[in-house]
C-alpha cells in the first residue's frame, strides 16, 4: 500500500484527454472513509468520466488517482476487490432472476457455489428483495432493479461504493427507496462517491459536495459551508398579486444591485441580500411606495440550486422525475 | 467481509480465466436456454430456406454438372448459418454494453479474457445445436453425406471454424455500436455476403464479375468445400478460390481470426463511453 488511508479516494491533477476535449483538467478530489461525497455538475462537466477512471474502466492521460489505498492504474485488480459500482443504467441481467444475478457475480468475486449463495440470500434480505429473489428483474419495478443493482456492487461489501447518477429518470418514491439503502450502507461504514443531477440528492445524502465544471472541482466543501459562502442570503417575496412580478422585479434588481428572478409557480421573487435587514427594510418602504402588495417575505439561506448556478452560470439539469424506461 | 487474494502466477491466473470464462459462458447459455423463441427464430430463416428454395425454387435452378438441387442447396444453408451467426453475437454484445453489465464486469476483479471467451464458448456452442438441427432438417428433406465419416466430420468441423472466426468479427462489430437496435440493421448487410456466393445458385450463373466475387467470398470457400467432403454436387468454378476451396476454407477463417481477434481483445480492454 503506498499510502495511508487517510483517505478511500484520493486523486492529485487528474487529466483526460479525448482527441481536443479535456474531459478532466487537473481534477483534485479527497474524500474520507465512511463519508458521502456528492460530485455536482452540469453535463458534461466530467464527472462519469472521474468515476470511470476511479474504477479503473478508463485510463487517465496523466494524474494520479487512488482508491482504498490502491493505484487505479497500477494496481486495478486490487481496486476492483474494493470498489462497487452503479452506474447510470441497472446493471443487472435480465434474463437471470434476481438470485441469480446476485450468484453469478458471486462466482465472478472468486465465491464459492456455496459462499455465493449464501451471500445472496443474505443480500435479498438486505435490500428487500427477498419476496422478489425467484422472479426476473424485467418484471421489477425501477426501484427494485436499482436495489438489486446495488446488492451486486455490495456482494463483497467493498469499503467505497460509486454511484453515478443511481436515481436518475425514477420517481420519487423510487428515489427515496434507494437513498434508504445508501444510507444503511453508509451507516456501515462504506465510503459513497455520488454523482448526481439532483441537488436535492445531494443535499439529502452527501457529508461534502464538490461542484465540477469543465473538468476541474470549482467549489467544495460541506452543503452549509456551500450555501452560506458560495450562495449568499436570500430575500423572498411572495406577491399577493401576480401582476405584480416585472416591478416587484426590477425594484429588487435596481435595491440590490444584483439580479432578482422571478418563480411563476407562486407569485414569488428571490434576490441575494448581502444586507439582510437593510435590504429588507428599503424593500419593505419602497414597495409601500410603490403599492406592491406582499403576502409574505422573508430572508432564507441560498438552496443548492442557487449556488450551482451561481458557480456554474447554469442551472443543474431540469429535475423532472421520469419513470425508469424498463 | 473476506477478500480473494490476487492470483499469482501464470498457473493460478490461467485457472481463473477458465473459471470467470466458464462462468460467463454459462450465463451467455442460459439466457438462450430462458429465450426459446428466440433460438427458434434464428433458425426459422435456415429452416424455411430449405423448404423455399428446396422445393419452390430449386426446379427451376441447374446444378453445374448435374444433381440433385437440394444435395447442393443444403452446405450452402449451413454456411449461411454460420455467417447469420455474426448478428447473433453482435447483438448480444452490445445488449450487454449498452446496459451497462460489460461495464460492471470490467469492473470486476475478473480475468480480462473471461467476458469474450465466455461470449466465444456460448455462440460455439448455440452455433453447434443450430447446425445439428439444420443436417437434422437436411436429412428429412433427402439430402445426405455421400463422403467417408472422416471427411464429414472434417466438414461440420470447417463450418464451425467460420463461425468461430466470424464470432470475433461479431463481437468487434458489437463493441463498436451503440444499441441493440443497431444490431438488427447488420442482418440486411449480412444478407448480401450470404447470397453473393455458393450458397442458392453457382457463381457461374452470375455475370462473371459477380461470379468471381462470390467464389472469392470466404463463405462460398466454407460451403464450396464442405459440398467437397459431403460428396455432394456443385463443386469448381472458374477461380483459384473456387478451384481450390479446402485451402481457401481454411486460410480465409485463420485471416479473419489473425485480424478480429486482436481488434475485438483491444476494443473491450479500450473500451469507453
Amino acid at each position: 500500500m503506498t499510502t495511508s488511508t487517510e483517505f478511500a479516494i484520493r486523486t492529485r491533477g487528474l487529466v483526460k484527454v479525448y482527441g481536443d476535449t479535456r474531459a478532466l483538467d487537473g481534477f483534485d478530489l479527497a474524500v474520507r472513509p465512511g463519508t458521502v461525497c456528492g460530485l455536482l455538475g452540469p453535463n458534461g462537466a466530467g464527472k462519469s468520466t472521474a468515476v470511470r477512471i476511479l474504477c479503473s474502466l478508463l485510463r487517465p492521460t496523466a494524474g494520479h488517482a487512488e482508491v482504498a489505498g490502491f493505484d487505479v492504474v497500477r494496481r486495478p485488480w486490487e481496486v476492483r476487490y474494493r470498489i462497487g459500482l452503479t452506474g447510470q443504467n441497472a446493471a443487472v441481467d435480465d434474463v437471470l432472476t434476481g438470485r441469480g444475478n446476485l450468484e453469478m457475480f458471486g462466482k465472478l468475486y472468486h465465491l464459492s457455489a456455496k459462499q455465493a449463495r449464501r451471500r445472496a440470500d443474505e443480500l435479498l434480505e438486505q435490500f428487500g428483495l427477498a419476496d422478489a429473489a425467484n422472479k426476473q428483474p424485467k418484471k421489477y419495478s425501477g426501484g427494485m432493479r436499482r436495489r438489486l443493482d446495488l446488492a451486486i456492487s455490495f456482494i463483497m461489501a467493498p469499503p467505497v461504493l460509486f454511484l453515478d447518477e443511481p436515481t436518475t429518470g425514477m420517481d420519487p418514491r423510487h428515489r427515496m427507496e434507494v437513498w434508504r439503502a445508501v444510507r444503511q450502507l453508509v451507516s456501515q461504514g462504506t465510503t459513497v462517491l455520488l454523482t448526481t443531477h439532483y441537488l436535492d440528492e445531494a443535499d439529502q445524502l452527501a457529508d461534502s459536495i464538490s461542484v465540477v465544471d469543465h473538468g476541474t472541482v470549482i467549489a467544495a466543501g460541506t452543503p452549509v459551508e456551500l450555501k452560506s459562502e458560495i450562495g449568499s442570503d436570500q430575500l423572498d417575496v411572495v406577491l399577493a398579486n401576480p401582476g405584480d412580478i416585472a416591478r416587484a422585479t426590477a425594484v429588487l434588481t435596481a435595491i440590490t444591485g444584483a439580479a432578482a428572478s422571478a418563480h411563476e409557480d407562486v407569485p414569488r421573487v428571490s434576490v441575494p441580500a448581502a444586507d439582510r435587514v437593510g435590504t429588507l427594510t428599503e424593500v419593505i418602504r419602497i414597495f409601500d411606495a410603490e403599492e406592491i402588495v406582499v403576502s409574505d417575505i422573508g430572508i432564507r439561506k441560498s438552496t443548492l440550486d442557487e449556488v450551482f448556478v451561481r458557480l456554474t452560470g447554469r442551472p443543474a439539469e431540469s429535475a423532472e422525475p421520469l419513470e425508469e424506461l424498463a | 467481509m473476506t477478500t480473494v487474494p490476487v492470483p499469482r502466477g501464470p498457473a493460478a491466473r490461467l485457472k481463473w480465466a477458465i473459471h470467470d470464462g466458464l462462468t460467463v459462458s454459462r450465463r451467455d447459455l442460459t439466457h438462450w436456454i430462458r429465450s426459446p423463441e428466440e433460438v427458434f427464430g434464428g433458425l426459422l430463416f435456415p429452416v424455411l430456406s430449405v423448404l423455399l428454395f428446396g422445393y419452390v425454387f430449386g426446379s427451376a435452378v441447374v446444378v453445374p454438372g448435374g444433381g440433385d438441387y437440394r444435395e447442393f442447396l443444403l452446405p450452402g444453408l449451413f454456411g449461411m448459418t454460420m455467417v447469420f451467426g455474426l448478428v447473433i453475437t453482435a447483438s448480444a454484445v452490445v445488449t450487454d454494453t449498452s446496459r451497462g453489465v460489460t461495464d460492471r464486469f470490467r469492473s470486476m476483479p475478473m480475468a480480462g479474457s473471461a467476458v469474450v471467451a465466455g461470449r466465444s464458448v456460448a455462440d460455439m456452442v448455440r452455433a453447434a445445436l443450430d447446425l445439428a438441427a439444420l443436417i437434422l432438417c437436411g436429412l428429412a428433406v433427402g439430402w445426405s453425406p455421400n463422403g467417408s465419416f472422416g471427411a464429414t466430420l472434417a466438414a461440420i468441423g470447417l463450418l464451425l471454424l467460420l463461425r468461430f472466426a466470424l464470432i470475433w468479427v461479431g463481437i468487434y462489430i458489437g463493441l463498436l455500436l451503440r444499441t441493440p437496435e443497431s444490431a438488427t440493421a447488420l442482418f440486411p448487410l449480412v444478407l448480401p455476403f450470404a447470397m453473393i456466393a455458393n450458397t442458392f445458385v453457382a457463381p457461374g450463373l452470375m455475370p462473371t464479375w459477380l461470379g468471381h466475387a462470390a467464389e472469392w467470398n470466404p463463405m462460398s470457400a466454407t460451403v464450396a468445400a464442405t459440398r467437397d467432403l459431403f460428396g455432394n454436387p456443385g463443386v469448381g468454378g472458374s477461380t483459384w478460390a473456387a478451384d481450390n476451396p479446402l485451402v481457401m476454407a481454411i486460410l480465409w477463417p485463420t485471416v479473419l481470426i489473425l485480424v478480429f481477434f486482436p481488434l475485438a481483445v483491444r476494443r473491450f480492454q479500450t473500451m469507453s463511453r
